[in-house]
C-alpha cells in the first residue's frame, strides 16, 4: 500500500461527498414524512389505500422483476428485451379474452375466463423468449459480456416495431371482467376486487416459481449452472437445456404479469413494456440480483415507495406537482441501495465470484 | 477532404441553389424574417416572350409547365398520437380532391413529414422540408410542441405554414418573435378553450371546487393555467393543481391526492393514454366516486374511449363546436365517408381543409402565369396574401387572419360522452350523436 498523502486525502473527500448524499436523502425523507404527517392533509385510511395501491403495483414490477433475476443469475447478463416480453404476453392474452368474450365463453365461466388467457400468455411469453435466446444471445454465449447486452436492446427494439407492424400504433382495451367489478371494505378501506387478485396470482406464481428452482430436479440443476457452467456440465448437466428453460421460466412469468397489468390499466399497445421492464429492472437490483426473493421484495418495496413517496415525504418538502417526480423516487431509492448495501437488500448470499 | 474539393463542392452547391431558385435570374438569397414588402403582386397572364422576372423579397418557386405543384404536411403520422395528424392530412386530401387534383392546370403533389408530437420531432421534419425549394406552402404541424421546434426553419426558409390543430396560446401572441412571421393557424387558441370549460363549469355545471392534472406538455400545462385562472376570476377555487409523468400508469395515488383537496370537478387536458387511466381509476378512489370529470380537444377521439372502458361515460369533452361550422361539413363528411370509410378520427379534420384552401385561394391570387404554363410564385407575396384573407367562406366559419397569424372562428362547445362504446363514435350524428353536445 503506497498511498500518498493526496490520495488519501481525495479518497477522504469522496466518501466524505459519499457520506453527505446519504445524510442529505436521509434527513430530507424523514423531514418530509414528519412535515406531512404533522399537517395530517390524509386519513389513515388514505394511507393504507396508498400501500394498497403500491402493492398491486409492486406485485406486477416483482413477476417481471424474476426473469431479470434469474437470466442474470444464470448467465451473468441483463436480458433488456425481457419488458417487451411482457408487452408480448398481454398481447397474446388480448386476442384470446377478446376472442373468448365474444363468443360468451367469459360470462359463463368466468374463472375459466381469467385463467385460459393467462395460461396462453405465459406459454407465449415463453415461446417467444425461448427464440429469443436461441437467435440473439445462444450465438453469443461465449462473446464478451457487453456483446449480448447490445443484442438484448436490439431484441427489445425488434420486438417492439415487429408489434408495431402487425398491430399498429394505436391502443387496444383490455376486455374488462365483470366478476371483477366493484370491491371489498375491509376496516374502512376499500379494496379493489382486481386488485386482490393481482396480489393473490402473483403470490401463487412466485409461490410456484420458488417451489421448482428449490425442490425439483430442473431447478436444482438451475442452481448448479448457476454456480458454475462447466462443473455443472461434468456432472451430466445439459446446460443449454437449463439456460432455456431459465428463459421460459422467467418469460412465462412475465407473461402472466402483461396479463395482470391490462386486467388493472386495461391499454395495450407495442411500447407499453418499455417503462415496466425498466423499473422492473430497478427492482431487480434493488432486491439484489441474482436472487429471487430479492426480485419479490425488491419489487414491492419499489412500487409501495412509488405509490407512498410522492404524497409521504415530497409533497411535506414543499414540491409542487410531486407525481411528476415518482421516477425520480425509484430511482433515487436505487442510487441509495447502491450506495448502502451495493449487493442489494438480499444480495448477502451472492458471492463475490459471481457479482 | 482538401481544401479544394471543398472549395469546388461547395461552388457547385451555390449554383446549383442558384439555378433551382429562380429560373437563373436575378434573385437575392431569401433573407428571411424581415417582412418586406411585396413589389410584385401582378397576377394573370404576362405578355408572351417576356420572361417574368422574381423580384420577391423571399424569392419565387418555378413551376415549369409539366411540373406538379408542390405542397407539405408535417405533423404527428406515428405513435400514440398519430391519429390526430392522419386526421388533419385527410382534410387536406379532401381539400386537393374538390380542386380535381389540380391548381392552375398543375397537379397538386403533396409530400408529409411526420414530426412525432415533439419538439425535436418537428425540428427535424421542418428542416427536411426546408430544404426542399419546389415546396410552396405547408400545412401543419399537429401538435404545439412540433411547432416549438420546427417553425423558425420553416420561415427562414421563406415557407409559410398554415397549422389546423395548434392550439397553444403563444403561437399567435402579438409578441411572438420573427421567427413565427410564416406560421398562421386555423385552430382556436386554448385561451378560448380554457375560458370556455371555466364558463362551462361554473355556470352550467355550477361547481366551485376544482382540480386540474396535465402531463407537462406545453399544450395541457398552458390549457389547465387558462382553465384555472378563468375559474378563480369567476369566483370559483382551485384545490389542486397537479401533474403526472407522460409514461405513467398508476393514477390512484394522484387521484387520493387530489380526493383529500374534495373537488366537484376535474379538468385533464391531456392526450390519449394518460387521459385513459385517469378516467378508468377515477372512480375507484374513495371521495372521487361522483366527481364531475372533463377533458378537451387532444381526448376528443374515439381512441379515448377504448382507453377509459365503461367509465368514461358522462365524462365532458370540450371541442370546436361542430354545429357552429357555417360551410358544408355534411358534404365535407360525405366525402370523408366515400374516401376513408368510417367515421373521423379526431377534431381536427375540417380546419386541415380550411387551412388548405386558404393556401389554394392565396396562390391563385398571387401565381403569374406564363403563356407557356410555367408559373411563378412569389414566396412574400404569397405570405402577405395568406395573413390578407378576410372573410374567407370556409366549413368552420367565416375565416379572417389576423395580423398575429389567428385565422380560426374559435367556437368552442361542450360535449358528453354518452356511450362508451368506441364504434358509436360520431358527434354529428343528426339522432343519436355520442359525444353529445351539451352546452352551450
Amino acid at each position: 500500500m503506497r498511498t500518498s498523502f493526496g490520495e488519501r486525502m481525495l479518497d477522504l473527500v469522496v466518501s466524505g461527498f459519499l457520506w453527505g448524499i446519504r445524510v442529505a436523502i436521509v434527513l430530507a425523507i424523514i423531514i418530509g414524512t414528519i412535515v406531512t404527517l404533522s399537517k395530517g392533509v390524509y386519513t389513515s385510511e388514505q394511507w393504507i389505500g396508498f400501500i394498497v395501491f403500491g402493492i398491486a403495483q409492486g406485485a406486477i414490477y416483482a413477476l417481471i422483476a424474476l426473469g431479470y433475476t434469474m437470466v442474470y443469475g444464470i448467465l451473468r447478463m441483463i436480458n433488456f428485451a425481457h419488458g417487451d416480453i411482457f408487452m408480448t404476453g398481454a398481447f397474446g392474452a388480448y386476442f384470446v379474452a377478446t376472442w373468448l368474450n365474444t363468443i360468451g365463453f367469459v360470462d359463463k365461466n368466468p374463472a375459466l375466463g381469467l385463467i385460459i388467457p393467462i395460461l396462453f400468455a405465459m406459454i407465449l411469453a415463453a415461446a417467444i423468449a425461448m427464440l429469443v435466446e436461441r437467435i440473439a444471445y445462444r450465438p453469443l454465449r461465449n462473446a464478451p459480456r457487453l456483446v449480448p447486452l447490445i443484442s438484448a436492446i436490439g431484441a427489445s427494439f425488434f420486438l417492439e416495431y415487429a408489434f408495431r407492424g402487425f398491430f399498429g400504433p394505436g391502443k387496444y382495451a383490455y376486455p374488462p371482467l365483470k366478476a371483477l367489478d366493484g370491491g371489498w371494505t375491509i376496516m374502512n378501506v376499500e379494496i379493489q376486487k382486481v386488485q386482490v387478485l393481482v396480489v393473490a396470482a402473483a403470490a401463487i406464481m412466485m409461490a410456484i416459481l420458488y417451489f421448482v428452482v428449490m425442490y425439483t430436479k430442473v431447478g436444482k440443476a438451475m442452481r448448479a449452472v448457476s454456480e458454475n457452467q462447466d462443473t455443472a456440465a461434468l456432472m451430466g448437466i445439459d446446460v443449454n437445456r437449463i439456460i432455456v428453460s431459465t428463459f421460459a421460466l422467467g418469460a412465462a412469468m412475465a407473461g402472466a404479469a402483461g396479463v395482470l397489468f391490462s386486467l388493472v390499466y386495461r391499454q395495450i399497445d407495442f411500447f407499453m413494456g418499455f417503462t415496466p421492464g425498466i423499473k422492473a429492472f430497478t427492482a431487480a437490483v434493488l432486491g439484489g440480483i441474482g436472487n429471487i426473493p430479492g426480485a419479490m421484495v425488491g419489487g414491492l418495496v419499489l412500487g409501495v415507495f412509488e405509490s407512498i413517496g410522492p404524497s409521504l415525504f415530497l409533497e411535506g418538502l414543499g414540491i409542487p406537482r410531486p407525481y411528476q417526480l415518482k421516477d425520480v423516487i425509484a430511482y433515487t431509492m436505487l442510487v441509495m441501495i447502491l450506495l448502502f448495501r451495493p449487493s442489494g437488500i438480499l444480495g448477502e448470499r451472492l458471492s463475490k465470484k459471481k457479482a | 477532404m482538401n481544401k479544394r474539393l471543398f472549395a469546388l463542392l461547395s461552388l457547385l452547391v451555390i449554383a446549383s441553389m442558384a439555378l433551382t431558385a429562380c429560373g437563373g435570374a436575378t434573385t437575392a438569397a431569401p433573407a428571411a424574417t424581415e417582412p418586406a414588402a411585396a413589389t410584385e403582386v401582378a397576377p394573370a397572364t404576362e405578355a408572351a416572350g417576356a420572361a417574368y422576372e422574381c423580384t420577391d423579397a423571399l424569392g419565387c418557386v418555378k413551376i415549369a409547365a409539366d411540373e406538379p405543384l408542390h405542397m407539405a404536411f408535417w405533423g404527428v403520422l406515428s405513435g400514440a398520437d398519430s391519429s390526430l395528424g392522419e386526421d388533419s392530412k385527410r382534410g387536406v386530401e379532401i381539400a386537393i380532391d374538390d380542386k380535381g387534383g389540380k391548381l392552375l392546370g398543375h397537379n397538386i403533389l403533396l409530400t408529409t413529414e411526420d414530426a412525432l408530437c415533439t419538439p425535436e420531432g418537428g425540428a427535424t421534419a421542418a428542416s427536411k422540408l426546408a430544404t426542399d425549394t419546389s415546396i410552396v406552402a405547408l400545412v401543419g404541424s399537429t401538435c404545439s410542441d412540433e411547432t416549438v421546434g420546427g417553425i423558425a426553419a420553416i420561415t427562414q426558409a421563406g415557407l409559410t405554414t398554415i397549422s389546423p390543430s395548434n392550439t397553444r396560446p403563444a403561437l399567435t401572441d402579438p409578441n411572438r418573435g420573427p421567427d413565427y412571421a410564416g406560421y398562421l393557424r386555423t385552430a382556436h387558441s386554448d385561451a378560448f378553450q380554457g375560458k370556455a370549460v371555466a364558463e362551462f363549469a361554473y355556470n352550467f355545471l355550477g361547481v366551485r371546487k376544482a382540480a386540474t392534472i396535465h402531463d407537462g406538455s406545453a399544450y395541457a400545462q398552458a390549457l389547465q393555467q387558462v382553465f384555472a385562472d378563468n375559474f378563480k376570476e369567476l369566483g370559483g377555487e382551485i384545490v389542486a393543481q397537479e401533474a403526472v409523468a407522460k409514461d405513467a400508469t398508476d393514477m390512484k395515488p394522484v387521484l387520493t391526492t387530489i380526493a383529500a383537496k374534495q373537488p366537484e370537478f376535474i379538468y385533464y387536458p391531456v392526450f390519449v393514454a394518460v387521459g385513459g387511466y385517469i378516467t378508468a381509476q377515477v372512480r375507484d378512489v374513495p371521495g372521487l366516486e361522483d366527481v364531475k370529470l372533463a377533458g378537451s380537444d387532444g381526448i376528443f377521439s374515439p381512441d379515448f374511449l377504448k382507453a377509459s372502458g365503461p367509465n368514461v361515460e358522462g365524462v365532458y369533452l370540450s371541442s370546436p363546436d361542430f354545429s357552429a361550422f357555417t360551410g358544408d361539413y355534411a358534404g365535407f363528411l360525405k366525402k370523408h365517408e366515400a374516401k376513408y370509410g368510417g367515421s373521423t378520427l379526431s377534431t381536427f379534420h375540417a380546419h386541415a381543409y380550411d387551412a388548405a384552401n386558404i393556401i389554394f385561394a392565396a396562390i391563385e391570387k398571387v401565381a403569374v402565369v406564363e403563356a407557356d404554363g410555367t408559373i411563378y410564385i412569389p414566396r412574400q407575396a404569397l405570405r402577405d396574401a395568406i395573413y390578407a384573407t378576410k372573410d374567407f367562406p370556409g366549413i368552420t366559419g367565416n375565416l379572417s387572419c389576423s395580423p398575429s397569424g389567428d385565422c380560426g372562428a374559435p367556437v368552442i362547445a361542450v360535449y358528453q360522452v354518452m356511450s362508451a362504446d368506441p364504434a358509436s363514435w360520431n358527434p354529428s350524428d343528426p339522432t343519436n350523436p355520442n359525444p353529445k353536445k351539451v352546452w352551450p
